[in-house]
C-alpha cells in the first residue's frame, strides 16, 4: 500500500524491461522451437480440456455436497459418526492421491470382474471404464479436504445466532437450513477458491489410469512427436490460464459477498 | 477357515525377504522419506531467501519472486516434475558438454529432491513471508534501538519470533512433501508408490499392496503430526495461549 504513492499511467521502468525480456523469450520459444504439430492436434486438445473441466466441475460439486455432512457431524456428533468422519478425513488426507487412485482402479478394478453380481448389473458398462474411478477418487479427495474446512466453518458460526434461531421456535432442521449452513458456507467461501485450484492441479493424475484429460492428450503428443519440451510448455501455459480464470471467477464472487 | 489361510498366504507376500515384497516396500518408503526430507529442507532455504527477497528486496527481485511463486502455484506438480526433471538434467548435460566434459547421469534422487524443493520453495516463501509480517513491529524497533544491524535482527529476532506463526503452514508443507514424492513414480523413480505398483502388478494382489502402502503413508503422516505438535508446543512457549 505504501508503495502506491503515485500511480502513473505507465508501469514502472523495470517492469517494462522485464516485460520486454519476457516477450523476447516467448518469441524465441515460438520461433526456434517446433510447433508444426499443433494444428493437427487441436481437436484432441479441446477434447482433453473439456474432460479436465468436467472432471473438475463434477468432483468439486459432489465433493462439496459430501463435505457438508462430513463437517457437520464432526461438530454435532453423534460420536460414532463424528469419529467415522474424522477417520475418513485423516485417511484421505494422510495418503497420496496417486495411491488412492491406483488403489481404486487397479485394486477394485481387479476384484469387480470376479463378482458375478456386479458383472451382471447395470453398473458394469460404467465400471469397465476408467473415468468413474477417477471421478470417485477426486470427489472423495475434495470431500476430505473441504470437509475439514467445513468443520471449522460450522464450528465458527457464533453460538448466539443459533440460540436466537432456536428461541424463534425453529426446529433443528430449520436452524441448519436457514442459519447454520448458509453462515458456514459464507465462512468457507474464501478458502474455496484455493481448494478448487488445488483440485485442478490434482486432475492430471487421472491420466495414469488411462483417462485422456488434457495432460493425457499432451502425453500422447509427446509419444507421437518425440518432443520433450514443447508439449509440456503448452500444457503449463494451459494450466496457468485455467488457474488464472478460476482465480478471477472466485475474486468476482468474493467481491460480491457482503463484508461486515 | 479358508479365509484364514488366504489371509496367511497374503501376509506372507508382505514378508521382508523375498519371495515377500515387504523389503521392497520399506526400501521404497526410505527413498520417499529421503526425497521428502531433502526437498523439504532445500525448499525451506529457498523459502527463507524468497521471503526475505519479497519483503526487503528491490522491485526487480520482488517481481521475479512473484513470477516464481505464481507460476509454481498455478501449474500442477506433475507437470512441473516432468518439466524440471527433463529440463534440469538436460541443462546440466548441456553445461557439461559446453565445458568439454562428458555428460553425466543425474541420479533420480538428486533430480527428485531438486524438483520437490522448487515446488516447496514457492509455498514456503508465502508461508514464511506471512509469518515474518506478523512479528510485532515493536520487537524489531526494539532490536534496532539496541543497535542491531539488519542481518543481526533478522537472525536474532525476526526468524525466532516468526516461528510460532510459521509452524502450522510449514507443517502442512511437510505433509504435502511426503505425499508429493508419490508423483515421482510417474517419472519412474522407485519410491514407495512405484514399488507398490510393481509388487502389486507381479503378484496380482492389488488391494493388499496398495492398502499396505496406504498404511505406511498414513503412519508417516500420523507420526509427523505428533512430532509437529511437540515442536509447536515448544515454539509457542511464552506466547499468550490462544485456542
Amino acid at each position: 500500500m505504501e508503495h502506491e504513492v503515485k500511480s502513473s499511467y505507465w508501469p514502472a521502468p523495470h517492469r517494462i524491461v522485464m516485460a520486454l525480456i519476457a516477450a523476447a523469450l516467448i518469441t524465441y520459444i515460438a520461433i526456434s522451437m517446433r510447433w508444426e504439430w499443433l494444428p493437427g492436434y487441436t481437436e484432441q486438445i479441446a477434447q482433453g480440456l473439456w474432460r479436465t473441466l468436467w472432471l473438475l466441475a463434477l468432483s468439486v460439486l459432489f465433493g462439496f455436497l459430501l463435505a457438508i455432512p462430513l463437517g457437520l457431524v464432526q461438530v454435532t456428533g453423534p460420536r460414532p459418526l463424528s469419529a467415522l468422519a474424522l477417520g475418513f478425513c485423516t485417511l484421505i488426507r494422510g495418503t497420496p492421491l496417486l495411491l488412492q487412485l491406483w488403489l481404486l482402479y487397479f485394486g477394485l478394478g481387479s476384484i469387480f470382474p470376479t463378482i458375478p453380481e456386479i458383472r451382471d448389473s447395470f453398473l458394469w458398462p460404467y465400471l469397465r471404464q476408467a473415468w468413474p474411478y477417477a471421478l470417485l477418487t477426486l470427489t472423495l479427495s475434495f470431500a476430505a479436504y473441504e470437509g475439514e474446512v467445513m468443520r471449522g466453518a460450522f464450528a465458527g458460526v457464533p453460538k448466539g445466532e443459533l440460540e436466537a434461531a432456536r428461541a424463534y421456535g425453529m426446529s433443528p432442521w430449520q436452524v441448519l437450513r436457514r442459519i447454520w449452513l448458509p453462515r458456514a458456507i459464507h465462512r468457507a467461501l474464501p478458502t474455496l477458491g484455493g481448494e478448487v485450484i488445488l483440485q485442478l492441479k490434482a486432475t492430471p493424475l487421472v491420466a495414469t489410469i488411462t483417462v485422456i484429460d488434457i495432460y493425457g492428450v499432451v502425453s500422447r503428443i509427446r509419444q507421437d512427436t518425440f518432443l520433450t519440451y514443447e508439449p509440456l510448455l503448452l500444457l503449463a501455459l494451459i494450466y496457468m490460464i485455467l488457474a488464472g480464470i478460476l482465480t478471477l471467477i472466485f475474486k468476482h464472487f468474493e467481491n460480491r459477498l457482503p463484508v461486515r | 477357515m479358508e479365509s484364514l489361510s488366504v489371509l496367511q498366504s497374503n501376509l506372507a507376500l508382505l514378508a521382508l525377504s523375498p519371495p515377500g515384497w515387504g523389503g521392497n516396500l520399506l526400501r521404497g518408503l526410505l527413498h520417499s522419506l529421503e526425497i521428502a526430507f531433502g526437498g523439504y529442507s532445500l525448499g525451506l532455504l529457498i523459502g527463507i531467501a524468497g521471503a526475505c527477497g519479497k519483503l526487503y528486496g528491490g522491485p526487480v527481485t520482488r517481481d521475479l519472486l512473484a513470477t516464481y511463486t505464481t507460476c509454481v502455484r498455478a501449474i500442477p506438480e506433475l507437470v512441473l516434475i516432468l518439466l524440471l526433471y527433463y529440463a534440469g538434467t538436460d541443462l546440466v548435460n548441456q553445461l557439461m558438454t559446453s565445458m568439454g566434459r562428458p555428460t553425466v547421469d543425474i541420479s533420480g534422487l538428486a533430480a527428485g529432491i531438486f524438483v520437490i524443493a522448487v515446488v516447496q520453495g514457492a509455498y514456503a516463501t508465502e508461508v514464511i513471508r506471512g509469518a515474518i509480517k506478523s512479528v510485532p513491529a515493536g520487537q524489531l524497533e526494539a532490536s534496532r534501538a539496541y543497535g542491531m544491524g539488519g542481518f543481526q535482527s533478522l537472525r536474532r529476532i525476526t526468524l525466532p519470533a516468526m516461528l510460532p506463526y510459521a509452524i502450522p503452514g510449514l507443517a502442512n508443507l511437510w505433509l504435502i512433501a511426503t505425499k508429493d514424492t508419490a508423483l515421482l513414480a510417474v517419472v519412474g523413480f522407485s519410491e514407495l508408490t512405484l514399488e507398490t505398483r510393481q509388487a502389486a502388478g507381479s503378484t496380482k494382489h492389488y488391494l493388499l499392496f496398495y492398502c499396505a502402502a496406504g498404511v505406511l503413508y498414513l503412519l508417516v503422516t500420523l507420526i509427523s503430526q505428533q512430532l509437529i505438535r511437540m515442536i509447536e508446543k515448544h515454539a509457542r512457549r511464552g506466547l499468550p495461549q490462544e485456542s
